[in-house]
């Protein structure tokens, strides 16, 4: 009986495609979930190591598997060799994979090679999606790409900067608001002992090591001195020349005050990564940290017991001083220059990495397209998503409408009322502000973020170079890929990717 | 029929007329044909192997390092450009280093070692000279006072220093000691005392385990805050001490987590060497009374040094690939201070920038060889004729 379903389904597949009803339908409860539409099919996924990411895919694959018959296999490789593996595995011809799982801004250079699976027709079959449920940013600009969806996300990311309510109270202290109050909150709460094991603790938080993820944190520092004008605006490019915006004082001032946050931090913060600092987070002992929104939830994890309720979140700092695009300056802020600022002061929350996203190998044969589209679907959906986000492990942050307004799932899941909506604010202050720095999104922007100025970000760490120094190298290294890829081509892409369409 | 060697009038050996051969059954003839061919038939899965393996690859990244390839677009030839990009390009500052102002010291080392690679070509002149060796030692000493000039304008001159410098830090750095140590331990377990064999085998272990699992281990144990010797740490008042953050005890922990990984293979060999030493010439240095050291350096050491040599250019060749440790451990920080050139090349690589990776490899190609050639011939061949 299954083959006779699969061998219908595959008929149909090859005479218009039209197969995704009855797949959909056959998610859609038990009892519709008898006819294992796709024994036999096996989802290879790629992503990073879990448990991060990887881990919740395995568990809904087991779901998946006996909803419709299909094998779901996570592979898992360091961050640093994802793109890298994938874009191989696709480009030779090996298609060993058929999904991968990866930053949604990575999606761009596999869509112009042809990589991608447009994702248009899947949706429009798709009645469990729910398309509309999913926040505007992730739906229009991390999902899309050339005005076609060719990603899903499962997990939203904006960096927020968390604070420990109690240590803060307890000094008189407020959230910062600026990059400058953010290190004298820094600097008032080194130190001091946040956990009562009778040891000094640290006022900041930061990953920071090579290879890793460390260089968001800089652009989340940077954003606010560089673009005022709204996110058509980017941080990253001169809009009409592509000549890199880096070699400024804006940049300078960002890499200095992100170095001054490791004389609060962790002695070996240079060489943490991101578990590293969720760990000394978890274990109570940092007053103030940059991170996704994992932490949220990582604060009711039984691991996060010391940080249990005494957490809150906040929208990231800004900066009362911004960029001059034609001198490469910094000048005071005024309504005509920031005209989002709020009290003086312009804020640029960063959508560090705009979160994991799936795309379906698109050399895949039809019906494993189709049996990956519905898994990422399945992971995608409210039912599904609006529990796994609420667990800390799983690395899911919120990226739906439904779990950004109600607060149910998160108090259930273990949330005070007040936290949940404190970090249900902060992230939704991020998402709505008219101000938001969009990651990069062109074809090579692991390349221009995760090597070059991964790279001179850690040298200046090291004390190797001064900032100017590090600015320069960027700018050159930038100019570099910018003339490989094509510097025509690579500015069309970043205005659209910007939403300039003219 | 019967052929003509069938009725024994043609000797083994000897031709077999033309006429004859044909009229012979297939199945013969092809038996004496393998036979004849059997030469190249047994040694032709070796050169399969070695070409499939080894040469297709050498001559493909050869062709990686003078190209630009994208994996999403076409490949493209540019010449030198990849390794001119290491050289003088936007990547010096990583292969080479960052060059400032010569310093004092660094002018100093520049001198001497120009005059004493001058005085070293003169004296060879001056003996037996050959063309051949006049040339090999000509590129040994460029690259000698090559690297003279890069010392002294970076480390020497306060100026930090690219993945060729970290490169040959491991290797003389890690290499001498792990010499030092290893001879010193095999001594120790040659003598005749209790448990030898015990110690034997717990010093041989590291060299079993997987680079990967000694970088987290020492990554783990060089944890001032909160690894497993943190409490140690913290009680020799280095628990704020983040090793991590500093360039030189970054790479020291590499070298010693190296080391440690590493030393059992000297020692292993060495104490091979050492217990091969026949009895009998010792003991006759005792009964001459002489002292330990004079045994040590007039027998023992003669006697092991063809073997310490060449263990220590097999560990030198190793040594220029290390790429494991500083992985693991630092993922080549803080900043590039750790990062090794193999591990240079596997970060471009991992880039997508196969030409750069592949000119790196190339570049690491011959420093290593010009090294260890330049050692072999001028350390171990002459030890091993004086010895």
């Amino acid at each position: 009986m299954t083959r006779g379903i699969e061998t219908a389904l595959s008929r149909r597949a090859g005479t218009g495609g039209l197969t995704a009803v009855g797949l959909v339908l056959a998610l859609a409860g038990p009892a519709l979930a008898q006819g294992k539409p796709y024994a036999g099919v096996t989802i290879d996924i790629l992503t990073r190591p879990g448990p991060v990411i990887a881990q919740r895919m395995v568990e809904r694959g087991v779901e998946f598997t006996e909803l419709t018959g299909a094998e779901v296999r996570v592979h898992e490789v360091p961050f640093a060799e994802l793109f890298q593996k994938l874009l191989t595995d696709w480009a030779t011809g090996t298609n060993s994979i058929d999904v991968g799982v990866f930053q949604s801004g990575w999606g761009v250079e596999l869509q112009a090679a042809g990589l991608l699976e447009n994702l248009d027709p899947y949706i429009e079959r798709d009645d469990k999606l729910d398309l509309q449920d999913i926040a505007p940013y992730f739906r229009e600009y991390n999902q899309k790409i050339a005005g076609s969806t060719y990603q899903l996300t499962i997990d939203g990311d904006f960096h927020m900067v968390y604070y420990r309510r109690d240590v803060l109270e307890a000094l008189g202290l407020q959230p910062p608001t600026t990059w400058e109050e953010y290190l004298a909150v820094a600097e008032a709460t080194n130190g001091l002992d946040h956990n009562g094991d009778g040891t000094p603790d640290y006022g900041s938080c930061i990953f920071k090591k090579r290879n890793a993820q460390s260089y968001f944190a800089v652009q989340s520092i940077a954003a606010s001195f560089v673009q005022t004008q709204g996110t058509g605006q980017g941080i990253y490019f001169d809009l009409e020349t592509m000549e890199p915006m880096i070699n400024n004082e804006a940049w300078i001032t960002a890499f200095e005050i992100y170095k001054k946050t490791g004389d609060y931090g962790p002695p070996d913060e240079v060489n943490q990564d991101i578990g590293d600092t969720r760990a000394v987070v978890q274990a109570g002992r940092c007053a103030l940290a940059i991170d996704w929104g994992d932490i949220g939830p990582l604060s009711i994890d039984p691991s996060g017991e010391a940080i249990r309720d005494k957490m809150g979140a906040v929208m990231l700092p800004g900066s009362t001083r911004v960029l001059d695009w034609e001198t490469g300056q910094l000048v005071d802020c005024t309504p005509e220059i920031c005209p989002h600022a709020i009290n003086g002061v312009n804020h640029a929350p960063f959508a560090a990495f705009g979160g994991w996203s799936g795309g379906v190998n698109a050399a895949a044969d039809e019906l494993t397209r189709q049996a990956s589209y519905d898994f990422l679907s399945y992971m995608n959906q409210a039912a599904q998503s609006n529990v796994d986000v609420t667990i800390g492990w799983t690395g899911y942050n919120p990226y739906r409408n439904s779990q950004l307004e109600n607060l149910d799932p998160w108090v259930a899941a273990g949330f005070s009322p007040e936290f949940a909506e404190n970090y249900l604010g902060a992230i939704k202050a991020s998402l709505n502000h008219p101000n938001m720095a969009s990651d990069l999104r062109i074809p090579g922007a692991q390349q221009y973020t995760g090597v070059v100025l991964d790279r001179e970000h850690s040298r200046f760490l090291a004390g190797e170079i001064t900032a100017e120094q590090a600015v320069a190298n960027i700018e050159e290294g930038w100019e570099e890929i910018t003339e490989d890829f094509g510097r025509d081509e690579q500015l069309e892409i970043y205005r659209a990717s910007l939403g300039i369409t003219n | 029929m019967a052929s003509a060697m069938d009725q024994g009038t043609v000797r083994p050996g000897s031709r077999i007329p033309a006429e004859t051969a044909i009229h012979r059954p297939l199945r013969v003839r092809l038996a004496e044909w393998l036979d004849g061919q059997s030469r190249q038939l047994f040694i032709m899965p070796a050169v399969v192997l070695i070409l499939i393996f080894s040469i297709f690859p050498l001559v493909a990244s050869l062709v990686l390092a003078f190209s630009r390839l994208r994996l999403t677009g076409n490949m493209r030839f540019v010449g030198f450009d990849n390794f001119e990009k290491q050289i003088f390009g936007s990547e010096q500052f990583h292969f080479l280093g960052t060059f400032g102002e010569i310093s004092v010291a660094g002018w100093v080392l520049i001198v001497a070692a120009g005059a004493a690679i001058l005085w070293w070509l003169v004296a060879y002149a001056r003996s037996g000279f050959t063309w051949a060796g006049f040339i090999g030692r000509l590129i040994t000493a460029a690259l000698g006072f090559g690297l003279a000039m890069l010392l002294g304008a970076t480390l020497l001159s306060g100026q930090p220093f690219g993945t060729l410098g970290v490169t040959l830090f491991y290797v003389f750095v890690g290499c001498a000691f792990q010499f030092a140590i290893g001879l010193g331990l095999a001594f120790l377990c040659a003598q005749p005392i209790r448990g030898r064999t015990f110690f034997r085998v717990v010093f041989f272990l590291p060299l079993m385990i997987t680079p990967i699992g000694v970088g987290y281990a020492f990554r783990m144990m060089a944890d001032t805050t909160k690894g497993p010797l943190a409490p140690a740490w913290q009680w020799l008042g280095l628990g704020d001490f983040a090793w991590a953050a500093d360039p030189w005890a970054a790479r020291v922990f590499i070298v010693v987590g190296d080391s440690w990984q590493w030393i059992p293979f000297i020692f292993v060999v060495l104490l091979a060497a050492l217990e091969n030493i026949p009895r009998d010439f010792v003991e006759a240095g005792e009964v001459d009374g002489a002292s330990r050291w004079q045994i040590f350096r007039e027998i023992t050491w003669p006697q092991i040094m063809p073997v310490a040599a060449t263990v220590l250019l097999i560990r030198m060749i190793e040594a220029f690939k290390i790429v494991d440790l500083p992985n693991i451990m630092t993922s080549g920080g803080p900043g590039i201070a750790t990062e090794s050139m193999t591990l240079h090349a596997f970060f471009s690589w991992r880039a997508l920038d196969l030409g750069e990776a592949s000119a790196v490899a190339y570049l690491l190609l011959f420093v290593t060889v010009i090294v260890c050639v330049s050692f072999f011939n001028l350390v171990v061949l002459k030890r091993v004729r004086t010895a």
